[in-house]
Order: C-alpha cells, then structure tokens, then sequence
C-alpha cells in the first residue's frame, strides 16, 4: 500500500508518495536520482551505502524508507554547499584518498558522521570508525591522513 | 619494439570503423585536427589467448581531438577503473603537446567514439597504449607548429608553444594559439615521418606528482557508474541463479511470481528473469520463482582440491633451462623439497558486475562496468543477433575490476532483458552473484627442488607451477642450473576447476613469487645466513640488487640469520617489467595464530614513472590489498557449490590490519615505463610468510595463512 513519508533531504523538506517499504538506498537512487550512494552488498556489511539520518551514519540498504518520515536525511550530495566542498571532501581530494571511488561516498559519509560525534579523534579512534567500511582499492592509508586533516580544519568552527 | 601500422592516414569516408562511418564520425567532433594512428603490433609478442591475439583491424587504434575551443581530447578504448590513467594518459598528452593538463579531456571506452582495444588489463596501458598516442600528440604539435609559422609569418625554429599558445620568440606580441589555428580546419596527416616525441628532460607534466583528475566527481558522488545510468523507465531485473556451478535447471514455476503487480516475467529456455520498476519488488519476485535442479558437479572440495589439481595437469609446459638438473644435484651439498599451495581467491570489487542497456531505434545501447567494453560488444552483437554497429558499449567509472571484470555476462544479461522488453534495463548484480560468477585466481600447486653448496651459493633449483600460469615463475636468480615447468595451465585436458577461474591482479605472480621467495628463505635459514645476504650472494640482476638494497635502507634493516625472533620478512619479484622488493616486521600472536603486519617498506624500479602519485597510491593499494589473500581470503566450496558468497564469510582487509607502509621509487627517468598497478602485490605472501617464520620459526606452505594453519605450523615445530 502506498503512502506519503514526508522528511527533510538534503536541508530540503520532501514527500513521496510510495510504498513505505521500499529500502532507503534505492528510493534515493531511483525515486530521487541521488545515484552518489552506492549499492556494494545490500547486506549492511560494505557501507557504501551510508548516509545520515539526523546526523547519524546509517547503512541506507537495511532500513526501509519509511523509518526516515520526519527526519532529516543528507547523502554525499547534500554536503557540499553551494558548490563549496565539505572539509572531508577537500581533505580527500587533498590526500587523494580514493581509488576507484566506489566506496568514496560510503567512506566520505561515514568519517563526516565521526567527526559530528568526535572531533578531535585519536588515529586508533578514526580506526575504529571506519573499521567497517570496505575499501577493495585499499586506498586506507590515505582515507585515515584524510580524515585526520580535515578533523584539524573543521576544530575552527567551520562545522557544517 | 618495432613500430608498425603508424603512419597511415585514413581519409574521410574510406573506412568504416565498427560502431560509426568515419563520415559520421567526423560529423560528430565537428572541426579539428584529426590525427590518426594504429597501435603497435606488439601485442602479438605478449602470448595472450588466442580471443584477445586477433590481428588488430584496419580501424585505427587511439587518436585525439583538438576543439575549436583549444581542447583536447584524447579517445582511448581503455577504461578507468581506480588505476588512475585518467591522469597519467592525459599528463602525458599535455606533456606532448604543450597544452594544460586541465585542456585535456579523457574519453574512454566507448565503442562509438573510441578506437578498438582489447580491454584494460596486464598492466598494458603505459606500456603499449601510451606510445603510439604520444607519437600522435607529438606529430599533432609539429603541424601546429607548421601552420603557426605560416599564419604568424616566421620560421618554425622562431616559435615556443607554452599552454597552447604559439609564440614568437622574437616579439611575444606576435602569437597565436591552437585554438584559432584549429577554429573551422580538419586537417589529416600522416606519420610517416618519425614523430618527434619528447624525451624525459623535456616533460614538465610526466613524472611530477598528479592527483586524480576524477577525484572532484568522486567526492561529490557525481562521478557516474554503470549502475548509475537510470531512466525514468527503467526495469530492474532478476536472474534466476542456479544453487551451484553444474546444476541444470529441470523445471522452474513463475506462477507466484507473476502475481506480483507491475512485475515482468522473462523466459527464454533457462534464462529467467523478473523485472521491476523498483528493484526491491524485482528482489522479492525472483525469491518466489520455484525451480528444480539437478546435479553433476565436480566431487572436490576446498580440501581436496590440491591432490586433484595435481592428478588432472596433463599439459607440461617448459618456461625456461639451464644447465643440467642432475649437474646441479651433484654440485650441492644440500637439497631442499618443498611444496606450496594457494587457495582460490576472488575478486571481490566493491562495485558489483553492474549494466544498463537500453533499446532505441534498432540500437543498443549498453554502459557496463567492464574491463573488456570492445569484446563485450562482439559478445552482444554475436548474442542478440545485432549487426555490430548497433551495438553501442559504453564504460562509465568502473568501481574496481583487478582482472574480474572481463566476461561481464551482466552486459549480456541487461542487452537481452532490453531487447525483449523494450524497456531500458537495469542488471546489477548482488553481491552473491558477484562471487558465484567470479573467475577466481586459481587454486595452485609449486614444487620446487633447489640445491646450495656449503657457502649458500645456490646450484639448483627445479620449479614446477601447477595451474597459477607461468607469470613471474622465472628464477630471478643466478642459477646456473634451473628448469622451469608450468603445468595444467592451458585448456585441454580433464576439467580441473569446478568453476570460473581467471586473471587476478599480476596474475600467476602472486602465486610463483610466493613459493620461490618462501623457498629462498628456507634456503638462507638453512645456510645460516641473512636473508637479505642471501639473495644479494645470488643475484647478478642489478636492477634487482638495486631495489633490495634501496628497500633495505627505507626500512632500516640491519642483518640477522633466521628465526631471528624480531618478525622480518624480504621478499623480491618482477612483474611486468617493473622490479620490487618488500621488507614488512609482524606479530605473531603465538597463542591465537593473529597476524599483526606493523609495517611494510617497498621499493620499485619501474623505469620512467609518470605520475608518481599515482603509483605511489597503486604501490599502498597493492600492499593493503595483498593482506587479504596472505591471511584470510580463500573460497570455501564444495564441487560448484561456494559457501563463501558475503563479505561476511569472505573477509576483506579492513582499516584495522594497516601497517605502516613506507615507499620509495627508483628514479629510473631514462628508462621506458613499464608497469604500475600490479607489481607490489606480487611479494605480499613470500613477505608474510617470511616474516611469520622469522617471528616464530614456524614455515607456511599454504595461502592463506589464516591463524588456524599458523598455529598448526606453530605446533609442527612443537
Ligand atoms: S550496500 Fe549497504 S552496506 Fe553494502
Ligand atoms: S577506492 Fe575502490 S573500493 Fe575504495
């Protein structure tokens, strides 16, 4: 049965009229054209499928759409501002962090939930965080150096 | 190498290429300098399966584009797949012409625009592709330079070209750039002069530091993927799967899952597929297909694979001889057996095999995330029936491919549903499909009987590849007495694999650099003497030497005979004409068998490097990817039935393993380049292994060394 869920996608208030049960990754891919988060393994074992819920990482192909009616959803397109990067996009770009970038959104999505609950973490912090998060290119060297520095840059209150 | 085909100009209309007239195809750039040449016939040399060894067409092989608006485009049947030769192709394009690196575009992989090429693997993209397009971005700036000599109304020898912009060196006033040089020309030229391309000294782009150039598309999820080529309606589909390789389907019911509403049942023969317009409901409708199978599959299994591979090699092929065995036997004091094994590996690209296609006007059109797009168009084209030029294959970003995305039977798959239905079609593939259909590394076997006299000189060495291929089972070693034989790896013969096996990342090295790296060091153990020592006593190479010892002194090595307790492993190959050399410290967690790699030190001579960056990355890559097939990756199967088919049976390396990877690359500028994105996952399991044993004086003989076998080797040495 279809219904209305109303929520807020990225910093925009939405409604779709669909069946509630729908998995969020591909309401967002095919309803919303936001092809930027990607299906891996559609078992919530990869993360290249993370968005935010209210500022919380959350594997988009294990919750169907209607657990997001009134909250606020942001893919890796709705970071960037204006055309203006997020620090966590420039820091990857800085540290040419990515490979074949299948996994970017996943990882970029993640580091920036971290880094809302943790500003300033350890190495072993940023670890853990993004311990599972796959990445076959193993571009992960360059991904922790990335996160790193843009947790430097984002302590001057810039914040997003 | 000898340089053949370039030289030729084909003309307007003369010649049809697969896929556009060459008229159409002038139409569809516009105006521009077109420059046109064929690829070197080297490949032939390269001993590749006859499939991909067809004589190279008439068709022209890469060529680029100068816009009216001074940019240039550079159209290669190559695809990018986390590579990088997004970058390096185009900086050594801006190198050639002069141009800006951000002038260049990249279009890649699209069967209309671009020039055949046999796929994108091997490492043969800087090697073999990059040269004739050089040559083509060479001979494009002397016509340029021709006519800014002309419209400027100097000699040539007065002009410099910075940017784009030919200036007179006299008055810099006087100067004009290729942009208005071009504006409303097409000008055809041949090479049949030599073309005057740049050497090392002359690159201000090639062999300085470039970042991606995709990385912007990337980071904003903008970049698009096969999967991501959606239309309004698009039809998701479902294949139906059998449980196992071997088993045919005897009967299949759709009833229930035609109930569905807005689903879409598919059959022709034993393909089934349900399409949707929302893939959750394709999911959920392909559940419901009730098929009967039944079953002829191999009787062999993860175990007993190795006894079986070993019974079915009846092809014997020999590699390489020198010397004489049995010279070698009486001239060492003493011999050492032994025997290694690796198990099944997969490819396992986050992205899975993914292809949309989409029926129009009697063409179709295909985006696919493959390393092959020209073969899959002939696989489609030959398929569905479709006259080639109507067959239209184009290779968005690929998320990672490491030799697995050759066959892309998704293309096929999507190109059929599209032709049936009507409806542009979406086939991508779970991640259980992508294990079942992947064509893993091949389960092997390698024997190898070596000798040494007393002073650890090594005189014998009698190696035998089962199955792995003979890539990278040279004795890089001076020997003087060394037969190389690789068995079982062509196609005659009993079936020996239960399923799809296939190029993985420096394919057949990993395995043959694992087996005689182990067996060097059991060798130096054996004589006492440092490993390092030991190889540097038995090695004429330099260039071999040379990465050893630059390798030595990034990790800060000091000499020790093993077991020497501290956990140091060496290990050294070549791949693809680059060499490499790794040294990596562990922890052995004796009580639990948990590998901790604390750091890698690598070095690699790869001749001219043209984006070091670049190779950098693909150097941290290969190693980071390399810990998985040392400690964890292997599939669990029994006949055609995998057991292994998610990340969370299969297990990746994760942020958690990462050592400390340090890198140092030869400066070798005066050398050709030669491979990159290959050669430093080659040592990983030597290297592991040699270290685990220097840890805990306990010897690995199968990959992976999960800590099941570590501490079972733990306990053979009581
Ligand atoms: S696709 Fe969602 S976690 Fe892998
Ligand atoms: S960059 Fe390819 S999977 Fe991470």
């Amino acid at each position: 049965m279809e219904e209305t869920i109303r929520f807020e996608l990225n910093g925009k208030k939405t409604e779709i009229l669909l069946d509630p049960k729908l998995t969020l990754i591909w309401v967002l891919r095919t309803q919303f054209g936001l092809t930027g988060t990607k299906f891996g393994c559609g078992e919530g074992i990869c993360g290249a499928c993370t968005v935010l819920i209210d500022k919380v990482p959350v594997r988009s192909c294990t919750i169907p759409v209607r657990e997001v009616a009134g909250k606020k959803v942001t893919t890796i397109e709705g970071l960037s501002i204006n055309g203006n990067l997020h620090p966590v996009q420039k820091a990857f770009i800085e540290h040419d962090a990515l490979q074949c970038g299948y996994c970017t959104p996943g990882m970029i999505i993640t580091a920036v939930g971290l880094l809302l609950k943790n500003p300033a973490p350890s190495e072993q912090e940023i670890l853990h965080g993004m311990e599972d998060n796959l990445c076959r290119c193993g571009a992960h060297v360059r991904i922790i150096k990335a996160i790193q520095s843009a947790a430097k840059e984002m302590k001057g209150g810039k914040l997003s | 190498m000898k340089k053949t085909g370039a030289g030729k100009t084909v003309s307007s209309g003369s010649t049809e290429r697969a896929g556009l007239r060459r008229r159409d195809f002038f139409k569809l750039l516009g105006a521009g300098i077109f420059i046109i040449f064929e690829t070197w016939d080297s490949f032939e040399l390269m001993a590749l399966p006859a499939e991909q060894r067809r004589a190279l067409p008439a068709d022209f092989n890469a060529f680029l584009w100068i816009a009216e608006d001074g940019s240039v485009s550079c159209y290669t049947g190559k695809i990018e797949m986390g590579q990088g030769i997004i970058t390096s192709l185009a900086q050594m394009m801006a190198d050639e012409l002069d141009v800006e690196m951000e002038k260049v575009k990249m279009v890649m992989g699209d069967t209309d625009l671009c020039p055949w090429d046999m796929g994108t693997f091997g490492s043969m993209t800087t090697r073999f592709f990059a040269p004739p397009m050089r040559a083509a971005a060479a001979e494009a700036r002397t016509i340029l330079l021709q006519l800014g000599a002309e419209r400027l109304g100097v000699p040539q020898s007065q002009l410099e070209v910075k940017n784009g912009i030919i200036t007179d060196k006299m008055n810099d006033k006087n100067k004009v750039s290729y942009a208005e040089l071009t504006k409303g020309k097409k000008i055809e030229k041949h090479l049949d002069i030599k073309p005057n391309v740049k050497d090392y000294t002359q690159f201000k782009i090639v062999g300085k530091p470039n970042l991606h150039q995709d990385a912007r598309l990337k980071v904003t999820g903008q970049a698009k993927y096969s999967g991501d080529m959606l239309f309004p309606d698009t039809l998701f589909a479902r294949v139906l799967r059998p449980p196992s390789h071997g088993a045919k389907l005897v009967s299949a019911d759709v009833s229930e899952a035609e109930k569905m509403e807005g689903i879409k049942v598919v059959r022709e023969g034993d393909f089934i597929a349900v399409l949707h317009k929302n893939r959750d409901k394709a999911d959920e409708a392909i559940v419901k297909v009730n098929a009967e199978y039944s079953f002829d599959e191999m009787k062999v299994d993860d175990k007993t694979i190795f006894e079986h591979l070993l019974k079915t090699a009846s092809s014997v092929n020999l590699i390489a001889s020198k010397g004489d065995l049995a010279t070698g036997r009486q001239l060492s004091e003493t011999v050492i057996d032994s025997e290694f094994y690796n198990s099944y590996v997969a490819h396992a690209p986050i992205e899975p095999h993914t292809a949309a296609a989409r029926m129009e006007d009697g063409k179709i059109t295909v985006w696919a995330s493959t390393q092959r797009p020209f073969p899959v168009q002939e696989t489609i084209s030959r398929e569905l029936g479709i006259p080639l030029e109507k067959v239209r294959v184009n290779t968005p970003f690929v998320g990672g491919g490491f030799g697995g995305k050759s066959a892309s039977l998704q293309a096929s798959e999507a190109a059929r549903l599209a032709k049936i239905t009507g409806k542009p079609v979406m086939v991508a593939w779970t991640r259980e499909e992508e294990f079942f259909y992947d064509t893993f590394r091949p389960a092997a076997v390698v024997k190898i009987t070596s000798g040494m006299n007393k002073s650890g000189k090594i005189n014998l060495w009698d190696y035998h590849v089962y199955y792995a291929g003979d890539r990278g089972s040279d004795t890089i070693y001076d020997v003087p007495n060394a037969y190389t034989t690789s068995h079982g790896s062509g196609s005659t013969g009993p079936k020996a694999h239960p399923f799809g096996t296939g190029a993985w990342r420096a394919p057949g090295n990993n395995t043959n650099t694992f087996a005689r790296e182990s067996q060097i060091n059991i060798l130096a153990s054996k004589a006492g003497i440092d490993p390092l020592e030991f190889r540097l006593k038995n090695l004429k190479d330099e260039r071999m030497i040379g990465v050893l010892k630059a390798v030595a002194e990034l990790f800060g090595y000091t000499p020790a005979k093993n077991p020497s307790g501290r956990g140091y492993g060496i290990a050294c190959g070549t791949d693809t004409g680059t060499y490499v050399a790794h040294i990596a410290e562990v922890k052995v967690d004796k009580k639990t068998g948990h590998v901790q790699v604390v750091r890698v030190a690598c070095a690699q001579d790869m001749g001219l490097c043209i984006n070091p960056e670049g190779s950098i990355i693909q150097m941290e890559g290969c190693i980071t990817m390399g810990l998985g097939y040392c400690l964890t990756e292997e599939i669990q199967f029994q006949g055609g039935k995998i057991d292994n088919l998610s990340f969370d049976a299969y297990e990746l390396p994760r942020f958690s393993w990462l050592p400390k990877i340090s890198t140092l690359i030869l400066d070798k500028k005066d050398q050709p380049p030669q491979g990159g994105g290959e050669p430093a996952i080659i040592c990983m399991g030597g290297l592991i292994a040699n270290a685990i044993f220097d840890a805990t004086g306990a010897r690995l003989f199968q990959l992976p060394m999960t800590p099941a076998r570590i501490l079972e080797a733990i306990k053979k040495i009581g």
